[in-house]
C-alpha cells in the first residue's frame, strides 16, 4: 500500500526526469532525428526502429526526443521571461494603485479579451513562422496572468504592517516590492508558473501543428502531430507516439503543480 | 450596474479593435511584399498599398478601419477579392453549431459527472471523474481528435472520418471540443457542490427530513450552477478559439478553418478580421454572461 501511495506521488517526478535525461542524451549522443531513409518509410515499431519511422523513414523516437528538448526549451524560456514581466507589471498596479494601476489593468484586460490561443496565434502568422518569432508570439500573450495574480495580492499586501513600516522608514519603492512583497507571492507564482509550463507546452505544439512553429526538417511535437494526422490510416502509430508523449509531460506536470498546491496550500481561482 | 458594466466593455472593445488593426502593422519589413511575393510587378504593390490604405499616415489608417467596421465593412480578401463579411457571414454558422453541440456535450458530461464526483467526495466515483478530467485536460484538441478520428471512424468506422458531408461529420469535431470543456465543468461543478454541500443551509434541509434526493437537486445544485454561468461563458469563447485548431484537423468549414486557411496564404486582411470576430464574440459572450449572473444571482442584484 506505502509503496502505491509513494508510486502516485512520486510518478510525475519519474516522468519528467525521463524526459530531461532523453533530452540531455539526445544533445550529448547525435540521435540522427533528421536523417532520411527511404526504405524505412511509415516503418511500424520493431526492431529496426522502437516506435517506428515517419514518413520520410526518420525515428520517431529520435525525433520525439529532439521535439521534448524544443518543447522544453520553449515552454521554460518563456515562462521565466513572461514570469519577469507579468510579475513587474502586477507590483507596479498593486503597489501604486492609481492611473498606474487602472492603465496597467486596462492592457491586461484588452489581452485577456482575446480567448485562449488566439492572439499568439495571430502574433505568430503576422510575425511569421520561426522558433524566435514562436517565443516571441507566446511572451507576448503570457505574462497576463501573472500580472492579475501579482496584482491581486500586491494590493492587499500593501496594506500589510511590515510593509507600511518599511514605508515610513523611507524604503525605496522597488526594493520594498523586492524585499518585503515578492517573497511572499513566490509560492503562489511557482504554482501558477508550473501550470504555465504545461500549458506553453500544449501551445508550442498548437502553434508548430498550424505551422507556425519551428519549420522542417527540425522535430518539434506539434508538426509531428500534424503529418502523424495526415497518414492516420495507414501508420497510426505514428500519432499514438507522439501523443502519448506529449499527454505524459502535461500530465505530469499539472499533477506537479496540483501537489505544489496542495503542499503549500494555495487557493487557486477555478480549481478544488 | 448594467450600465457600469456596459462602460468597462468600451475600452476593452476599442483595445481590441486597436490590437487587431495593428497586426498588419507587426509584420516584418513590408506588408505588402510579404503577401504579394518578392516577385510582385510594382504597380500591383502601389494598387494593394493604396486599397490597404497603407500608404497613409497611422492615424487616418485607423479612423478609416473604425469607419468601414461602422459598417459592417471589414474589407477584402487579397486572394478572392471577396468581401470578408459575407467570407465570415458564411463561415459563422457551421462553427456556431459546433460550438454548441461541443457544449451541450460538455454540460451533459460534465456536470453529472461533477455532481456524482462530489457527493461520492474521496470514494471511487469521485477518484475515477478526477482522473478522467486530469486526462482530458492533458489531452489537447490536435491529439483528442486524432485519437478519437482513430478509434471512432478508423478502427470502428461508425462515423466519417472528416469532412462536412454528412449530418455525422458533426459529431467527432464536436465530441473532441466538448470533452476539453467538460473536463473542466466538471472540476467546476464538483469543487462548487463541494462547498455548497457544506454551507448551512443544506445542514438544515437534511434536518428537516427531506429526502436526500430533494436536498441534492431543489437545494444544492442550484446554488452551485450560479458560479458556473460565468465559467460557461469565460468557456464558450475558448471554444471558438479551439475550433481553429479543431475545425482544421476535421476539414470544418467554419470561421477556425478560415483563419487558418488565411494564414496560410498571407492573406492578412482576413486574418485580422477572423481575429476581431472571434475576440468581440468572445466579450459579448462574457457581457452577456455577467449580466445573467447579476440577474440570477439574487446577491449581485440587491447590492448594487
Amino acid at each position: 500500500m506505502k509503496l502505491l501511495r509513494n508510486f502516485t506521488s512520486y510518478w510525475p517526478r519519474w516522468v519528467l526526469a525521463f524526459w530531461l535525461v532523453l533530452v540531455c542524451l539526445s544533445v550529448l549522443i547525435d540521435l540522427a532525428p533528421d536523417r532520411i531513409s527511404l526504405e524505412h518509410v511509415l516503418l511500424p515499431p520493431g526492431s529496426l526502429a522502437w516506435l517506428g519511422a515517419d514518413d520520410l523513414g526518420r525515428s520517431i523516437a529520435a525525433r520525439l526526443a529532439a521535439g521534448a528538448g524544443v518543447s522544453l526549451m520553449v515552454a521554460v524560456l518563456v515562462t521565466g521571461v513572461t514570469l519577469l514581466t507579468g510579475t513587474t507589471v502586477g507590483l507596479l498596479a498593486g503597489y501604486y494603485g492609481g492611473w498606474i494601476d487602472r492603465l496597467l489593468m486596462q492592457v491586461t484586460d484588452i489581452f485577456l479579451a482575446f480567448p485562449g490561443i488566439l492572439l499568439a496565434i495571430a502574433f505568430a502568422a503576422v510575425l511569421g513562422p520561426g522558433l524566435g518569432n514562436l517565443m516571441l508570439a507566446l511572451c507576448l500573450t503570457s505574462w497576463v496572468g501573472y500580472a492579475r495574480l501579482t496584482r491581486a495580492q500586491a494590493l492587499s499586501l500593501r496594506e500589510r504592517q511590515h510593509v507600511q513600516a518599511a514605508k515610513s522608514l523611507g524604503a525605496p519603492a522597488w526594493r520594498i516590492m523586492r524585499k518585503h512583497m515578492l517573497p511572499l507571492l513566490a509560492a503562489p507564482l511557482v504554482v501558477e508558473a508550473t501550470y504555465s509550463i504545461a500549458g506553453l507546452v500544449i501551445a508550442e505544439a498548437s502553434l508548430s501543428f498550424l505551422g507556425l512553429g519551428i519549420q522542417a526538417p527540425h522535430a518539434s511535437w506539434g508538426s509531428m502531430l500534424r503529418d502523424g494526422v495526415r497518414y492516420l490510416l495507414v501508420a497510426p502509430h505514428y500519432v499514438l507516439a507522439v501523443g502519448l508523449s506529449l499527454m505524459s509531460v502535461v500530465l505530469a506536470i499539472n499533477v506537479l503543480g496540483d501537489q505544489l498546491r496542495d503542499a503549500w496550500d494555495i487557493r487557486r481561482a477555478g480549481s478544488d | 450596474m448594467i450600465i457600469k458594466r456596459l462602460l468597462a466593455v468600451l475600452p476593452v472593445v476599442f483595445g481590441v479593435l486597436l490590437l487587431t488593426f495593428l497586426l498588419v502593422h507587426l509584420v516584418p519589413g513590408d506588408p505588402v511584399e510579404v503577401m504579394l511575393g518578392e516577385s510582385a510587378p510594382m504597380a500591383d504593390r502601389a494598387q494593394l498599398r493604396a486599397e490597404l490604405g497603407l500608404d497613409q499616415p497611422l492615424l487616418t489608417q485607423f479612423a478609416h478601419y473604425l469607419q468601414a467596421l461602422s459598417h459592417g465593412d471589414l474589407g477584402r480578401s487579397i486572394h478572392s477579392h471577396q468581401s470578408i463579411t459575407e467570407m465570415l457571414l458564411t463561415r459563422l454558422p457551421a462553427t456556431v453549431e459546433l460550438a454548441l453541440l461541443a457544449l451541450l456535450i460538455a454540460i451533459s458530461l460534465g456536470l453529472p459527472l461533477g455532481i456524482l464526483a462530489a457527493l461520492k467526495h474521496q470514494r471511487w466515483p469521485d477518484q475515477a471523474a478526477t482522473l478522467l478530467s486530469l486526462t482530458l485536460a492533458a489531452m489537447p484538441s490536435f491529439w483528442l481528435g486524432p485519437l478519437l478520428m482513430l478509434l471512432l471512424a478508423v478502427w470502428l468506422g461508425w462515423l466519417p472520418v472528416s469532412g462536412m458531408n454528412e449530418p455525422a461529420s458533426i459529431i467527432l469535431p464536436a465530441l473532441t471540443l466538448g470533452f476539453g470543456l467538460a473536463a473542466i465543468l466538471m472540476r467546476m461543478t464538483r469543487a462548487s457542490m463541494l462547498e455548497i454541500l457544506s454551507e448551512d443551509f443544506v445542514r438544515t434541509a437534511r434536518a428537516k427530513g427531506i429526502s436526500e434526493r430533494q436536498v441534492v437537486l431543489r437545494h444544492a445544485l442550484r446554488a452551485a450552477l450560479l458560479p458556473l454561468v460565468t465559467v460557461l461563458g469565460l468557456q464558450l469563447g475558448s471554444l471558438l478559439a479551439g475550433a481553429v485548431i479543431t475545425e482544421t484537423i476535421f476539414g470544418w468549414e467554419g470561421v477556425g478553418r478560415l483563419l487558418v486557411e488565411s494564414i496560410e496564404k498571407r492573406d492578412y486582411p482576413v486574418t485580422q478580421a477572423c481575429v476581431l470576430v472571434i475576440a468581440l464574440v468572445y466579450v459579448l459572450v462574457n457581457l452577456a454572461t455577467d449580466l445573467l449572473y447579476a440577474r440570477l444571482d439574487p446577491r449581485v442584484r440587491f447590492a448594487s
